[in-house]
């Protein structure tokens, strides 16, 4: 299984490719990428030097323009993947069904990966992008059982990547409006969700408050660790009873499975995080190499270690992690 | 003005005998069009496919174009069953939710559907795409604002409608989890099929009281609903052919009399505004439509 993982940086992406990642994926400087972050992402120039870097090492490199372009903006998108081509990139990861087509007649020989944005969550999802685009392969949203995705490989007509560690989605991928309804920036238009410009912290009598744009997203006891305020992963009131009515802060780590990733079939493992530090990528990237060839090695034996899972719970959201919507019972 | 009335199907577990009620209801009713089918969660089975086929019968014998729609997310094969069943129905229109769809649909010669509000169309080159495909309608995705649909309907192909929700709660995501289960402590394995006890969804506010978001099984909705009617006429001057409701649990029949009083000008939109208003006690949202946070709203008197 090939480990892909996050540069939202040229520092970052050198710590992939030193850390042992097989590709990396990064994005234009621009709303292009579901990573539209203030210091995020690269300039053809740090592009070029990523990519040498990548190639010496043996890697391979993807841009995301996992973004959908609105009709205003269009030219900004198709331009964007002109530059990908022109770069000679590995693949570009696509969701936008437009954007595939431009993508498919305009850079026919350039590899089309299908953005987890695209929410292709069944063989048939998958058969029409692969039919329609000629998409060679799909990233998986975080919504199937290890039961489902052994299933949807086993009919998928293309390669399938699975989310392997990081920041949980609690929501269908391209397919939650929460982040716009509350701010009016979507992952979708915009490539952020619950944007650090809509966040407000109160301190008050040792408590802390957050919100996002008004709305309270979480209240923190005293010397509560409090967490960046994602909506979905707030306290809120149900039926009188306050807690995470969606979901807690905490991070999906697959180590666990890992065997019976390789043995469904599974043809890369993705490393959440292009938002995330150098020396975070270089860890994670550390963990999941030694775990992926100790697997690779010896699938039936293989167990994760301690020390990796303790290392990753060290950087995971909520110091915890979950098997998320692989395990049933999550669900 | 010369736009149609739809209605949206039923986003809620409604018991069996409720459904079949408000059914017989809408026949009288002056909606045009009436989308039927469950679009949220596989277990709801209440009513078996050949039940929404017979109201879909009854419906257009009362002279209603019926379109069925389709689960928006699909996870396992036997969803997969019921998709192709219902795109193989021979007989009535689908609403394509998700690619799969897409995917049985266009293998079929000659196809014809609706592309839902599920899918994302955000440019010209998708809405193009989907009218090769087969699609003879649109329906404008949830986050929208109307400078991005009058974007889009200036570049729109021929043969393609243009659909706007213009009132009820938006669905403004889905999940692998059960928020309704979970809100019961249940794993959705074993739901006891809670949702059935919330035919509007179960209230999520804030620690402050704010009804912000709904819950409604695996989908989570906007805590108000959204009330368009104030823009009709805006609608219709950009070329929109049809306006949706989705359904509530109360009031439906005197919230379609007065869109529909709207639409044959019986009501001017401000006057339906506020009369719609009324009917949403808990809140009332077009921030989408103004490319604002979708849970603001803007009064028609003081809108730009």
């Amino acid at each position: 299984m090939e480990l892909v993982c996050p540069a939202g940086s040229l520092p970052a992406l050198k710590a992939a490719v030193d850390n042992g990642a097989n590709a990396v994926y990064l994005g234009f400087r621009d709303a292009t990428n579901a990573r539209n972050f203030a210091g995020l992402n690269f300039g053809m120039d740090e592009i070029r030097a990523g990519i040498r870097h990548a190639r010496a090492a043996g890697a391979k490199v993807f841009i995301a323009l996992n973004t959908y372009p609105r009709e205003a903006h269009w030219s900004q998108w198709t331009e964007a993947a002109d530059r990908a081509a022109d770069l000679g990139v590995d693949a570009v990861i696509v969701a936008d069904m437009g954007l595939l087509r431009y993508c498919a007649r305009h850079h026919p020989h350039l590899r089309r990966h299908l953005s987890v944005q695209a929410s292709a969550t069944s063989h048939e999802a998958i058969g029409f992008y692969a039919r329609q685009f000629g998409v060679q392969r799909v990233v998986l949203p975080r919504v199937l059982s290890l039961q489902q995705v052994r299933q949807v490989i086993a009919h998928s007509p293309v390669e399938v990547e699975v989310f392997g560690f990081g920041s949980l989605c609690i929501m269908v991928e391209g397919r939650c409006f929460l982040s716009s309804y509350v701010t009016g920036e979507s992952p979708n238009t915009c490539g952020v969700c619950s944007p650090a410009k809509a966040v407000r912290w109160e301190e008050a009598g040792g408590t802390r408050r957050s919100r996002l744009n008004g709305v309270l997203i979480d209240v923190y006891a005293p010397g509560e660790p409090a967490g960046y305020p994602t909506l979905c992963k707030g306290r809120f009131d149900v039926a009188g009873e306050i807690g995470y009515a969606l979901e807690e802060p905490t991070s999906l780590n697959v180590l666990a499975i890992l065997p019976e990733l390789l043995r469904a079939g599974v043809a890369a493992i993705k490393v959440e995080g292009r938002q995330r530090s150098p020396a975070y990528v270089a860890q994670v990237t550390r963990v999941l190499r030694a775990a992926l060839d100790a697997c690779a090695h010896d699938p039936e034996q293989y167990a994760p270690r301690a020390e990796w899972l303790a290392a990753l719970d060290r950087l995971a959201e909520g110091r915890q992690h979950t098997l998320g919507a692989l395990d049933r019972a999550w669900q | 003005m010369s736009m149609k009335l739809s209605l949206g199907p039923i986003l809620y577990y409604w018991e069996r005998e409720r459904v079949l009620d408000f059914y017989a209801e809408v026949a009288g009713w002056p909606v045009d069009i009436v989308y039927l089918g469950e679009v949220v969660c596989s277990k709801r089975r209440a009513l078996r496919p050949d039940d929404w086929l017979e109201i879909a019968g009854s419906l257009a014998l009362a002279g209603k174009e019926v379109v069925l729609s389709t689960l928006a997310l699909i996870e396992a094969e036997s969803e997969l069953g019921a998709l192709r069943r219902a795109v193989g129905n021979g007989r009535f229109t689908v609403e394509a939710n998700d690619a799969a769809a897409l995917n049985m649909l266009s293998a079929a010669a000659g196809a014809r559907f609706v592309a839902g509000p599920y899918l994302n169309v955000y440019n010209g080159e998708t809405l193009t795409l989907l009218r090769e495909l087969g699609a003879c309608r649109w329906v404008l995705p949830v986050e929208q604002s109307r400078d991005m649909l009058a974007a889009l309907q200036a570049c729109r192909p021929r043969g393609m409608e243009t659909e706007v929700q213009v009132f009820g709660r938006l669905p403004l995501a889905l999940s692998a989890r059960c928020f309704t289960a979970r809100a019961h402590h249940l794993p959705k394995d074993d739901c006891e099929i809670r949702c059935r006890d919330y035919p509007d969804g179960l209230a999520l506010t804030t620690r402050e009281g704010n009804r912000f978001l709904t819950l409604n099984g695996i989908q989570t909705q906007s805590g108000s609903s959204c009330n368009l009617a104030g823009v009709l006429p805006e609608l219709q001057r950009l070329g929109v052919e049809v306006v949706r409701l989705s359904p509530q649990s109360q009031h439906m029949d005197k919230i379609v009399q007065l869109f529909h009083a709207a639409l044959v000008g019986e009501l001017g939109e401000i006057e339906t505004e506020r009369a719609i208003g009324a009917y949403l006690p808990e809140g009332v949202c077009n921030g989408y439509w103004h490319g604002e946070p979708g849970m603001t709203w803007q009064p028609l008197a003081s809108a730009d």
